[in-house]
């Protein structure tokens, strides 16, 4: 889900692609292999599960991953509607421990750490030098000295060896790297209380928006985390990877009597994007800022010196080069997806970031980054599909708002 | 299992054509629609336009990707589906019948034996 390529494939391909390792899908740390040599994709402890369960798998970060089990718009509709589990194993964990912990995350994270309270979390960013984005990901303070970071899949590497080179030896921090032992759904969607319910018995509370329950059980700690992806009510439960698979169909089971079903990265996308939620590698990268992607919410320039804050700070100043806006397209027009070029006023001025066919609008909507002067809401972009041009209006994020009950 | 009707004829890209009506309409078959799931937009070919066999000739959009959809023979394109630009759902629930995409007059009906029977496609998709 990626990279699509801005042409279009036949069909064939597209049937095959399951069984293919596509080069331009393997993470840019794996680029410096042969071509001939791609890397072997990995594959989560639930891997024979969903096979079993009829998903279609494709690649994804490096990872063999369920796209789908039944289709993406029934998919996307049973989390906005029900319920829907979602298999995000390949997402990395670190912990992050010891007395100067709070401090050492509070020089290289955006977001100010102190505010957390044990069990509280926040969305933030890791930053080069320039103030480009490493990753996003979210930091949950476990206890007063103990943190617990999940990272994105395609990034684990690259934030694992950013935060060795910040690391100084008088920090007395200790670092974990738990991504390879630990797995993780998403359960997410207006009946996920229910389902929580279900699986760990009434008595067990559910962890509510940004919270986090570590809990100890015979096959080790679980972590209940209060976040999703979606937009929805929901939380993400890691685990050790040998219990994973008695969770999944447990879960699956909840799901189903939930109304619900299992759910793939096909979903898990244009429910993300109908938030305007930036996926990483389309929507960030190490050449742009928080600030342009619009995350300054989650950036405290008045918290004290981290990694990148200079340059921010020089950018708030000199004024921001572009920005990333949400569009819908206006017409009937085929979705725009990644690396479509965009056009202002005639000129094409950038390219698609993330764009899809939002199943709950019926429209096609994307991002992309613009010169401020076309990001204000209201502003006519087009979008060039297959050499003909289609309008899309600049429009305010979320794309999708819960209809009020 | 999938609908593999025995009177069309078939690529191995998965578009079938019916070689019985003059002229042919063509579309993508039951097992293509499933694969793709949830078409969202047909890009039709222009009435008019001469093809060759194999040409790309239109793209159809799924929520996933973009998909060429080829010529299974030579000739004019003489009638695009005008009912799939409202509802690009019916190429996946009624695909060899509502979900036509367009009809095509073959310049050269021997090409149509080039192409598979049910019973090939059948094995092909198995």
């Amino acid at each position: 889900m990626e990279r699509i390529r801005g042409a279009a494939n036949d069909i064939a391909s597209l049937i095959f692609a399951q069984n293919a390792v596509r080069i331009d899908k393997v993470p840019a740390l794996h680029n410096m292999r042969a071509v001939s040599d791609p890397a072997p994709l990995r594959r989560t402890p639930l891997h024979a599960v969903h096979v079993e369960m009829g998903a279609r798998m494709v690649p994804f970060a490096g990872w063999d991953m369920p796209v789908q089990y039944t289709g993406i718009v029934d998919e996307h509709k049973a989390v906005r509607q029900s319920v829907g589990v979602f298999d995000i194993s390949h997402m990395g964990q670190f912990i992050v421990s010891g007395p100067g912990a709070e401090a050492f995350l509070n020089r290289v994270l955006t977001n100010n750490i102190t505010k957390l309270q044990p069990g509280q979390g926040q969305y933030t960013l890791l930053l080069n030098g320039l103030g480009g984005v490493i990753d996003d990901l979210i930091a949950y303070r476990t206890s007063e000295r103990e943190f617990y970071l999940v990272v994105n899949a395609s990034r684990i590497d690259a934030d694992w060896a950013h935060l060795e080179t910040q690391l100084n030896k008088d920090d007395q921090v200790m670092m974990a790297n738990a991504s390879d032992f630990t797995a993780g759904l998403a359960i997410q969607g207006p009946k996920a209380r229910e389902v929580a319910a279900a699986v760990f018995g009434n008595g067990t509370s559910f962890p509510e928006h940004n919270t986090i329950l570590v809990t100890m059980t015979d096959n080790g700690p679980m972590w209940l985390c209060g976040t999703g992806y979606t937009g929805e009510e929901g939380f993400e439960f890691f685990m050790p990877m040998e219990s994973a698979e008695g969770w999944f169909r447990k879960i699956v089971d909840a799901v189903k009597a939930a109304g619900g079903m299992p759910c793939g990265l096909g979903a898990r996308d244009t429910l993300r994007l109908e938030m305007g939620y930036p996926l990483n590698g389309n929507d960030l990268s190490e050449g742009r800022t928080p600030l342009q992607a619009g995350l300054g919410f989650f950036v405290d320039l008045d918290k004290g010196d981290f990694t990148g804050r200079e340059a921010l700070v020089a950018q708030k100043a000199a004024g921001l080069p572009d920005k990333l806006a949400a569009f819908r397209m206006t017409g009937a027009a085929p979705p725009p997806r990644p690396h479509y070029p965009v056009a202002f006023d005639g000129l094409i001025i950038g390219e698609v970031c993330s764009g899809t066919q939002s199943p709950s609008l019926g429209a096609g909507i994307g991002m992309a980054y613009v010169p401020l002067s076309a990001a204000t809401i209201g502003s006519t972009l087009e979008i060039e599909i297959r050499g003909r041009r289609f309008p899309a209006e600049v429009v305010k994020k979320p794309f999708y708002r819960k209809p009020a009950v | 299992m999938s609908n593999v009707p025995e009177q069309l004829r078939y690529r191995d890209s998965h578009e079938w054509i019916d070689p019985t009506q003059s002229p042919s309409p063509a579309g993508i078959t039951d097992h293509a629609q499933a694969e793709l799931t949830d078409v969202v937009f047909v890009d039709p070919p222009k009435v008019g336009t001469q093809v060759s066999a194999g040409q790309q000739v239109c793209v159809i959009e799924s929520v996933k990707a973009a998909s060429d959809i080829y010529a299974p023979v030579a000739g004019e394109i003489v009638a695009i589906n005008e009912a799939l630009t409202g509802d690009p759902g019916l190429l996946n629930r009624d695909p060899y019948s509502g979900g036509w995409i367009f009809k095509i007059n073959p310049s050269n009906p021997a090409e149509f034996e080039a192409l598979m029977d049910a019973a090939a496609y059948g094995k092909h998709i198995a």
